[in-house]
């Protein structure tokens, strides 16, 4: 098992009046696709956004890369090394493709080799590179978002359903793209409801439920297992295929 | 080397373009195409408040701050310049240090408040921002000795840049140093509105864009939200408050009236949205229309009252005095037809 490149321990995120997470340990190791899995409003997203920052925890302690971000503001995360897909896309609708990849890429230029690789993985992002990202269509927007996330080199990447309401054309391109990314070695944590890519991608899988980790295994131990995900998921990875 | 002078932002309609040009051959040539002194003054207030206006997209259309003190950073480059003028005496050297003096004092009260409001969220800065305008109103009328209270001040200015000042005929037009007067403030306006355009099309622009849009996501990303929100906020106060000086050199006075009164606020709120926000272009269109119609529209409505005499109700609903009323109302149709502002729809070509 490699060392993990994120490591939460204990992390309990409020909301309001809320208690959403509720002492959340959870191991990323480097250079591995983990699956963060989940029936919905259990606490997925609010996890990944406490790691970004955007939600500060109120108590645990995350380290990234050996150092406690617990406390550092969110631009210093990304700076760290963490690139963030949210669930909304949040890319920039009134500037063009072009100018949300360059913003993308906020410790210089962006890099030729760099830009054609995303080229190669989301083909209408060289057509529509000079148009508003605000005319994209769903699908078109997703790729940007993610393609936003490769425009420069990131440690670790937090990708939040990138598939959700996607057609089975431009899930399949996500799913490509994603697995390009993986055979490049990089760190992800995913938070994916579709199993079919997330039995494809993930090497671990991290089950919450009710703002804590339930379970912590290898994917394919998971997607094995249909009694298991029935208990963990009040569903079956077959039956949801 | 037009494209470098917009910074690549160019109109994008046939039609805007049209009406740019109109309105820089207009002002560039005001003093000869309209002679006289109230379209010399209408002209000079267009080309200060075009810049003013511009400075104010820059927060609210490009950063996505409300602020209500952008009258008194123009109100403190305006007394920036009187006080310099009366304390230091006349001469170009007390015009330079007014100006300064109110550049700097006005990027810096920005810095304060930026400093304190926009850390939290960007509403807390419009809230501060109201209730610090209305405290520096107040100071001003107060400390009658140094500002000349309600009364404001009247200083003289270079000899060169009064009408005293003559320099002969041109194309049957007496240069005077009114004339000149008129010519340092377009040219100031018109460099300094070419900046601020080029500073919204720099990649300090784009992320100003980028954090009026979603300012979580431009975090993650890595930009400083803060950090932008005070620059920019700083920017616009400097150049309000060099507006402000250039308004003081040409009226040669200043009062609350003139330079920090809500109104003024209000009034650039409603060119900013006439013209179309986010757009600088907007600021040009809408200052254009808005003073026009200040300066203009009693007269042609006192035409058209006369021209319905013997008509029932007409004449009332056209009294000049009513010349507000009908402001409102060309406001009210503006946004409901130009939701996007005038420039806004022109770019979208409908």
């Amino acid at each position: 098992m490699s060392e993990p490149i994120l490591q939460l321990t204990g992390v309990e995120t409020d909301i309001a009046q809320y208690h959403i997470l509720q002492g959340v340990d959870l191991a990323v190791p480097a250079g591995q696709v983990t699956m963060l899995l989940g029936r919905n409003g259990v606490g997925k997203t609010t996890t990944l956004k406490t790691i970004m920052g955007h939600w500060r925890a109120r108590a645990g302690a995350i380290r990234f890369a050996g150092e406690d971000i617990t406390a550092l503001p969110t631009p210093a995360r990304a700076r760290a090394g963490i690139g963030f897909v949210p669930e909304d896309m949040g890319i920039f609708t009134d500037l063009t493709v072009e100018e949300n990849m360059i913003l993308a890429a906020a410790s210089g230029p962006l890099e030729p080799a760099r830009l054609e690789a995303v080229f190669a993985a989301f083909p209408p992002l060289r057509t529509f590179w000079k148009s508003e990202a605000g005319n994209l269509s769903g699908g078109q927007k997703q790729m940007l978002s993610i393609a936003r996330v490769m425009a420069e080199e990131r440690r670790l990447y937090l990708i939040d359903e990138p598939t959700k309401g996607l057609a089975p054309a431009i899930v399949s391109t996500m799913a490509r793209a994603l697995r390009e990314l993986k055979a490049a070695g990089a760190s992800i944590l995913l938070v994916e409801q579709n199993f079919a890519v997330a039995r494809a991608l993930g090497d671990s899988a991290a089950v919450m439920d009710d703002g804590r980790i339930v379970w912590t295994g290898a994917m394919a131990e998971l997607a094995a297992d249909a009694a298991l995900q029935e208990r963990l998921m009040g569903l079956s990875m077959e039956t949801a295929r | 080397m037009l494209n470098t002078l917009l910074s690549g932002d160019r109109p994008r309609s046939l039609v805007l373009t049209a009406l740019l040009l109109g309105v820089l051959i207009s002002l560039a040539f005001a003093p000869f195409l309209f002679p006289g002194v109230r379209s010399l003054e209408t002209a000079a207030t267009i080309c200060i408040f075009i810049l003013l206006v511009a400075s104010y997209d820059l927060l609210l259309g490009y950063t996505g701050i409300v602020s209500f003190a952008h009258t008194m950073f123009f109100g403190l480059g305006a007394y920036g310049v009187a006080l310099a003028s009366t304390h230091v005496g006349r001469g170009w050297g007390a015009l330079a240090l007014g100006t300064l003096a109110g550049a700097l004092a006005a990027a810096v009260l920005a810095l304060v408040i930026g400093l304190f409001s926009l850390r939290v969220r960007a509403i807390f800065f419009a809230m501060i921002t109201l209730a610090v305008a209305s405290a520096v109103a107040v100071l001003v009328s107060q400390l009658y000795q140094l500002t000349g209270g309600e009364d404001g001040l009247t200083y003289r200015i270079p000899r060169e840049l009064t009408p005293a000042f003559r320099l002969g005929e041109v194309f049957g037009v007496r240069i005077t140093g009114k004339i000149l007067n008129y010519y340092l403030i377009f040219f100031c306006c018109l460099a300094l509105f070419l900046l601020l355009l080029r500073v919204v099309n720099s990649p300090f622009g784009r992320v100003l864009q980028a954090v009026r849009e979603n300012d979580f996501r431009a975090e993650a990303i890595g930009y400083r939200v803060v950090y932008y929100r005070i620059t920019a906020t700083c920017l616009s106060a400097a150049v309000a408050a060099l507006a402000g000086s250039l308004y003081a050199i040409w009226l040669r006075y200043v009062g609350p009236d003139t330079t920090l009164s809500f109104e003024i606020m209000l009034d650039i709120l409603l060119m900013v949205v006439i013209g179309g926000m986010g757009t600088m272009y907007g600021a040009v269109l809408g200052a254009v229309i808005f003073v026009l119609a200040q300066n203009y529209l009693q007269n042609l409505m006192g035409v058209a009252a006369d021209a319905a005499t013997g008509l029932p109700l007409l004449p009332e609903l056209l009294d000049p005095n009513r010349w507000l009323l009908w402001l409102g109302v060309l406001f009210i149709l503006s946004v409901y037809y130009f939701p996007a502002g005038i420039v806004g729809r022109l770019r979208a070509g409908r």
